[in-house]
């Protein structure tokens, strides 16, 4: 803009000092301007750029976990393998292992192929046929039977996971040229998955169970899910906000309003300010020495992760607190003063509330924070394999379980490559949750924000 | 300071309501075992009547580590190991108080060499290996410092590809065979092992130091990462040549070229018959004082080491791992609770 404005003026070299033309140093601090100005829309840019990158390499990786393939297969629970006496008895039929129901899925199949003789494809047998479900398929039969005996001599419908590899084809991983390559499925396997598509028998729709499902091992990616990871990391957050909420806010209220200011409240404020930027590890080997190993509480808990990451936030939540019980002006507490309140009245029915917003949004920002942490949980035993759902609180506190970025660490690990699209799944859950708590925080900050 | 005594304070109440007793095993170790572990896990979940238990990674010393901590619930029932139990780790193991501890051999794994699919095939022997990336080779029966910049300088038969190795880093087992038999086997075929034992003054262990000396000029780079980190470099950098598991190789095979070794090429049953060179047993330790105490511990080895698991039909085998011929006998300890002896 200054450019143009000059190339318009005359330069004449007696108006050096014209407020209309611009002399040599003027320009050289309009271009330093100019320069800096691109400096900063350059940064943006690259900020932007980055941020695009990321999230949609993470959208497109990760988007098709949401989506699974699934086959639904008749199979008819015989009593001869599955309870040989006929005695009905519950115990005996429990007897029967995963192992002992993998045969009969196989049998399904091979009734299929008689029934519809377009669904034989040469060179691929029923057995070769079954390894299409998910090996998560007889466990599945053997609890609907375990849980309704009299199942049992009946044929019933029911929509198995279909194999990693199966869900890929139809996810563009897999293909007939990687199929001949690949020891876990063949060409033949992918051309009966597009048959039984034709069929109606295969269909890929959303995939509820990757939010529900717990984790799973490399023989089944395809039954994993966040179920067990999402509720150890509510769990933990809900220790947090228990315990970082009255201790935060009650210790800044303290330090702000009632300490006196000597060197003793000097260092534990400074003490403050350094442990907020402590790096989270060193939480995780406090954790690891005081909780687990001094106080015996148990390993892979939810409640040891959600005391190292209080720990971690505490100090972010101070800070936060104190910052917002500053902005309250010194006017509202001389005039509670003035009318005869006492000290603690005026924090507790004028400043507090005022100040509200503002704790609010510090301990949702920390909450969102502790979250994503995985460095401290890495040491106390949360990134491990968990099946199991914890039960509810409080007990459920000190059951194992994992939690979401841990999860994400996990699945990365894996070889095999239906668990890259799943963890990629993750960090959109995990990216969710985020930006749904900072969503909160604005909103509360702009609903009850006052300004002076 | 306040506020970390009340938190502790808080983490001691709570750890008084949770007086009940821990009822899921709890295992680490090795990150070559855990996939094997969790098989076994999710399976023993399934189809018995106890809860799954929690299998946790972390490598195998630092799982033997934490099995050695003590007795009690708040220590591990189970360490998965990749290589052997060391006498540090019995010594340590003796000294917390943890006396008999149950040795099971479940299976060996086959360590391979492998590279992107679409580049040549190749067929190595250690001695290529130790030529390739060893700090000081042997030219004309003096040793020289490392100049090798292709395959076929190496050996002629090989492609005239530039030499780029990711290896695993020193923290993993892996590393550890492979330096054992596939540099020291080199070391030795080349002749390098001798001059390194004379230079030494005959000092085996030196030599066999000096065998492990890798050149550092990039051509041989540690991943510390998992295999994972190694087929996403080899992605990036087709030249390369990867050091997998045979598991991990045989879950991606349709991105991967396998390496002869010897002209042996690894598969489960090479391994098992001894021919391909380069494999390990795999084993998992077993706290005796935690039998008939932690629920479902008894039972848990003994599903691992069945046939119906560790068999060479079992899904073990089909994940990757190889066998052993001689699991009858495993199991047979497994059942009767042998300890296991002093190391010999």
């Amino acid at each position: 803009m200054t450019d143009a404005t000059s190339s318009n003026i005359p330069s004449g070299k007696k108006h050096a000092t014209s407020l209309v033309a611009q002399d040599a140093r003027t320009k050289r601090r309009n271009a330093a301007e100019a320069r800096f100005r691109a400096y900063g829309v350059a940064a943006i840019v690259v900020a932007i750029l980055a941020l695009i990158g990321l999230v949609s390499s993470i959208l497109y990786n990760g988007s098709s976990a949401f989506r699974q393939t699934f086959i639904t297969m008749e199979v008819y629970l015989d009593p001869a393998k599955l309870d040989k006496d006929g005695s009905g008895n519950l115990e005996k039929i429990a007897k029967v292992s995963t192992f002992g129901y993998a045969p009969l899925i196989a049998k399904g199949f091979e009734k299929k192929f008689e029934e519809n003789p377009n669904l034989v494809v040469e060179g691929l047998n029923a057995k070769k046929a079954a390894k299409m479900i998910s090996k998560e398929g007889p466990a599945e039969l053997r609890r609907m039977v375990l849980a309704n005996p009299a199942l049992i001599g009946q044929t019933v419908k029911v929509e198995f996971l279909a194999n990693g590899r199966i869900d890929g084809y139809f996810k563009g991983r897999v293909t007939p040229e990687t199929a001949k390559l690949d020891k876990n499925v063949s060409p033949e396997q992918l051309m009966l998955a597009d048959k039984l598509k034709e069929a109606g028998l295969l269909k890929t729709r959303f995939n509820f169970g990757f939010l529900t499902r717990a984790d799973a091992s490399e023989n089944r990616p395809e039954a994993a899910g966040l179920g067990v990871a999402i509720l150890g990391s509510f769990y933990m957050m809900l220790v947090v906000l228990c315990l970082t909420l009255p201790i935060g806010v009650a210790a800044s209220i303290y330090l702000e309003e009632f300490a006196p200011k000597n060197w003793i409240t000097d260092i534990v404020e400074v003490n403050i300010s350094n442990l907020a930027a402590v790096p989270s590890i060193v939480f995780g080997i406090l954790g690891l020495a005081i909780f687990i190993n001094f106080a015996g509480l148990p390993q892979s808990a939810p409640i040891v992760g959600g005391l190292v990451l209080t720990l971690m936030t505490l100090p972010t939540i101070i800070i936060a607190t104190r910052a917002s019980l500053k902005a309250v002006p010194p006017s509202i507490r001389d005039a509670a003063l003035g009318v005869g309140a006492s000290k603690m009245q005026a924090v507790f029915h004028h400043v507090l509330p005022l100040a509200a917003p503002g704790i609010l949004t510090g301990t949702i920002i920390g909450l969102a924070q502790a979250l994503g942490e995985t460095a401290p949980l890495l040491l106390i035993g949360m990134v491990a394999f968990v099946r199991e759902y914890p039960a509810a609180p409080p007990e459920g506190f000190f059951d194992p379980a994992a939690a979401l970025p841990v999860q994400v660490y996990n699945w990365t690990q894996r070889s095999d490559p239906a668990f890259v699209e799943r963890a990629s799944g993750a960090i959109i859950v995990l990216l969710v949750f985020l930006l749904a708590m900072n969503a909160i925080a604005i909103i509360l900050r702009r609903r009850f924000e006052r300004r002076w | 300071m306040s506020v970390k005594l009340t938190a502790s304070a808080l983490a001691i109440v709570a750890a008084a309501t949770a007086a009940d007793a821990r009822d899921q095993l709890q295992i680490k170790g090795s990150s070559t075992v855990l996939p094997y572990a969790t098989i076994v896990a999710e399976a023993f979940g399934e189809n018995f009547d106890f809860p799954t238990p929690v299998v946790e990674g972390g490598g195998s010393g630092a799982g033997r580590k934490a099995m050695c901590e003590g007795v009690g619930e708040n220590t591990i029932d189970i360490a998965n190991s990749s290589s052997r139990i060391k006498q540090s780790d019995i010594d340590l193991c003796a000294s917390n108080g943890v006396n008999e501890i149950m040795e099971v051999r479940f299976g060996y794994d086959g360590i391979v060499f492998a590279s992107d699919i679409n580049g040549p095939s190749f067929a190595f022997t250690p001695a290529d290996w130790f030529s390739a990336i060893a700090k000081e080779v042997v030219v004309d029966g003096k040793l020289v410092a490392n100049t090798n910049k292709q395959w076929a300088d190496v050996n002629a038969a090989l492609p005239a590809q530039d030499i780029l190795a990711f290896i695993p880093g020193t923290k993993h087992g892996t590393r550890e065979v492979f330096d054992k038999k596939v540099l020291e086997a080199g070391c030795k075929a080349t002749g390098a092992y001798d001059i390194f034992k004379e230079a030494n003054g005959g000092d085996k262990k030196k030599a066999k130091k000096a065998c492990h000396a890798l050149r550092t000029d990039g051509v041989s780079v540690d991943i510390d990462g998992d295999y994972t980190e190694t087929l996403a470099r080899l992605a990036a950098n087709s030249q390369a040549i990867g050091v997998f598991g045979l598991s991990f190789y045989q879950n991606n095979t349709d991105k991967l070229v396998v390496a002869t070794m010897d002209n042996v090429t690894p598969s489960t049953e090479t391994v098992a018959s001894g021919e391909y060179p380069v494999s390990r047993p795999l084993f998992f330790y077993v706290k005796k004082a935690h039998l008939g105490v932690i629920p479902g511990l008894q039972e848990y080895i003994d599903f691992f080491v069945s046939d119906d698991m560790a068999g060479p039909d079992g899904p073990l085998a089909e994940y990757g791992l190889v066998s052993d011929p001689e699991l009858a006998k495993t199991q047979d300890m497994v059942a009767n609770g042998v300890a296991m002896g002093p190391l010999n």
